[in-house]
């Protein structure tokens, strides 16, 4: 299967006045053509700065190594100018914020014209409309809605008008960032159904479904990757993520969700004891060492970092407990 | 529309009698009484016996109460100076007797339309796309705001001296006082308006250049607080340039501004009483400060009248000009 983008030892930092905040930090993944890839991992974990970043790196956010591969082509440190003919073109965003993504005070119609202006300036104005009516329709939007401004809608439809917006140009992957989290569960039904529609029609190739609820995920993502504190703990399939977790992390994640047909009285709801590391001076060992109910090797676990090893064909795991007998990895 | 409207001409209809009524009592809130100080006048320049002298002060004392109507209870004095408002009749002035008040105003109103406006605007304008530009480019902030912060700092009258000091004393290049030279006589002939401008030049200046530096600190502000907004990050995500997104940033920037503008009105006629001063300007400002000087209630009055009811009219041109210029507040009050 042909690998869309790849990403190899990525770190994303913040600059604040109290130092560097590692918040990605030294990821390693692969999203291949024509997926659907989750990322879950709790908040603060680095999911978001991850998606940010892979399509507008802004300060404070800062590159701190590693490279990305979109499409065979190197983009992690690419001049503004050229990334900019990237963004929208070849990977877009359904951003976290969709609430307040559009301008008050100008009209969807104009927010649309002059966002698909800046990569195409030979469409016309009534191409773009006429486009942008069509898609509209798909996701249940009369074209009223070209005449409206974003205040005038409600919250489901705001996030509608957004997923059309960045899927406008086709992009080849699209980084959908928290898309269900600030909605009902009968529009998260619809936003993820319209995603799966967008999908199969190729307005978009690959999807980073970015999100700290692993139901939806189950849903809709063909493979999981699970972060805990700007680390990559586990990648898999999905139906192998959730019903066969390795990782201690993972296993107490899948956990503690709630499970069809137990009672609240029968059995409590438990979360994960503790709290993720400080990432600004993180321990120099595995991240998730002072949570961590295994220890497998305890002096190793609390200084060495576990590398990302391919434990079976397509399941990367970091954990020492999963790397012994494996030694070329380890 | 309607309903926005009715509210905003119900709230302003109440602001005018408050302000009208405040208006009338402050002039006679002050100490002393008016006609005291013009029959001193009169009592210092007539000659003749004490006892003959003091019974004529009596008796003009009297007339003039009288003629002012300052004699009769202040009920009916508040109730009259309503009934003199809804007529149109300001009065007769007390320090230019018998010149009515009305008149007085209407001769100084051109060259404070002429004077205030352009500046008003002008430095509205000019400061906010300073503003805009030092927003974006960090070395022309690092120089730009503590300039602003200087400019807006400045007292208008105290640049005002400054610059008559400078072009009218150290240069010799531009009238120090008044509205033209006192050898002219208004009219539209090239050599007027030239002499004009070069009278006008000076408290233009003073007042530009002080407005310009609040205007742009303002929008300074705006701007980088709308480009770290969520629909800048939004536009920037989708490959949009720092150009649109400015003009973006701007667009939503300017409303808080519009405001700015609505109550800095108020308070620009309140400065430009000092400017006014300072250079001599026959304005309101100037003759408002006449007025009070001699206690004329009718000139104070009528001056103060002026300045709401053109404090006033400019809210409410600004009011309107809100339900285009911004959608979230003509939806709120279109719909429902």
């Amino acid at each position: 299967m042909a690998r869309l983008l790849d990403v190899k030892e990525y770190k994303v930092y913040y600059q604040t006045l109290k130092g560097q905040i590692r918040a990605v930090d030294g990821v390693n993944f692969f999203v291949n053509a024509d997926e659907v890839f989750g990322v879950a991992g709790e908040s603060g974990c680095g999911k978001s700065t991850l998606g940010n970043s892979l399509i507008y790196l802004k300060a404070p956010m800062r590159y701190a190594g590693g490279n990305v591969i979109l499409d065979g082509m190197e983009i992690s440190r690419l001049p503004d100018e050229i990334m900019k003919k990237m963004r929208f073109e070849k990977i877009s965003i359904i951003p976290q914020f969709a609430m307040d993504a559009m301008s008050p005070t100008k009209k969807i119609k104009n927010i649309v014209v002059d966002l698909v202006r800046e990569h195409d300036k030979k469409m016309s104005e009534k191409d773009i409309i006429d486009l942008a009516i069509k898609r509209f329709k798909m996701v249940g939007l009369s074209e009223n809605v070209m005449n409206m401004y974003s205040i005038e809608l409600s919250g489901g439809m705001k996030q509608r008008v957004v997923m059309v917006i960045s899927t406008l140009l086709n992009p080849r992957l699209l980084i959908a960032d928290e898309i269900t989290s600030a909605l009902d569960v009968s529009s998260q039904k619809f936003s993820v159904e319209m995603l799966d529609e967008f999908k199969e029609k190729k307005f978009v190739s690959s999807v980073i479904f970015i999100t700290h609820d692993i139901s939806v995920l189950y849903q809709i993502a063909d493979r999981i990757m699970i972060m805990y504190a700007g680390h990559v703990v586990e990648i898999g399939n999905t139906e192998d993520i959730v019903s066969k977790p390795l990782h201690p992390y993972t296993k107490l994640l899948i956990s503690s969700l709630p499970k069809m047909g137990v009672q609240f009285s029968q059995n409590r709801l438990t979360g994960i004891p503790g709290y993720p590391p400080n990432l600004l001076n993180p321990p120099t060992g595995c991240r998730f060492y002072d949570r961590c109910p295994l220890r497998i090797d305890p002096q190793k676990c609390k200084n060495e970092i576990p590398p990302l090893v391919e434990y079976m064909p397509g399941r990367y795991i970091a954990c020492w407990a999963y790397t012994k007998g494996n030694d070329k990895n380890g | 529309m309607k309903k926005y409207l009715t509210r905003k001409i119900i709230i302003y209809l109440i602001t005018f009698f408050i302000a009208a009524s405040l208006d009338w009592a402050i002039p006679r809130l002050m100490p002393g009484n008016p006609v005291s100080l013009i029959v001193s006048r009169f009592a210092q320049a007539s000659s003749g016996s004490a006892s003959q002298a003091s019974l004529v002060t009596k008796q003009m004392f009297d007339y003039f109460m009288q003629a002012f109507q300052l004699n009769i209870p202040w009920w009916e004095q508040y109730a009259l100076f309503w009934r003199n408002i809804f007529t149109g009749n300001l009065g007769i002035s007390m320090y230019l007797y018998p010149e009515p008040v009305i008149n007085i105003i209407l001769s100084a109103v051109p060259y404070d339309i002429l004077f205030l406006l352009p500046s008003i605007l002008l430095s509205f304008w000019v400061g906010n796309r300073i503003g805009a530009w030092a927003a974006r480019s960090k070395k022309a902030d690092n120089i730009l705001l503590p300039t602003f912060y200087i400019l807006t700092s400045v007292p208008y009258f105290w640049l005002g001296i400054l610059l008559v000091w400078i072009f009218g004393t150290l240069l010799r290049v531009l009238p120090m006082s008044g509205a033209f030279s006192y050898s002219m006589t208004p009219s539209f002939t090239f050599a007027f308006i030239f002499d004009y401008l070069k009278h006008w030049i000076l408290p233009f200046l003073s007042l530009f250049i002080v407005s310009l530096g609040g205007w742009a600190i303002g929008m300074r502000n705006m701007i980088i607080y709308e480009l770290e907004s969520n629909y800048s990050r939004y536009m920037g995500s989708l490959g949009a340039s720092q150009r649109l997104i400015r003009k973006y940033s701007y667009r939503n920037a300017i409303l808080p501004q519009v405001t700015g503008l609505a109550l800095q009105l108020g308070t620009i006629v309140a400065g430009a009483i000092t400017t006014e001063i300072v250079f001599s300007y026959p304005g309101i400002g100037y003759i408002l400060f006449e007025g009070i000087m001699n206690k004329d209630y009718p000139l104070i009055q009528g001056c103060f009248l002026f300045i709401i009811v053109g404090v006033l009219l400019a809210n409410f041109v600004i009011d309107i000009l809100y339900m285009f210029i911004d959608p979230r507040v003509r939806i709120a009050y279109t719909e429902g």
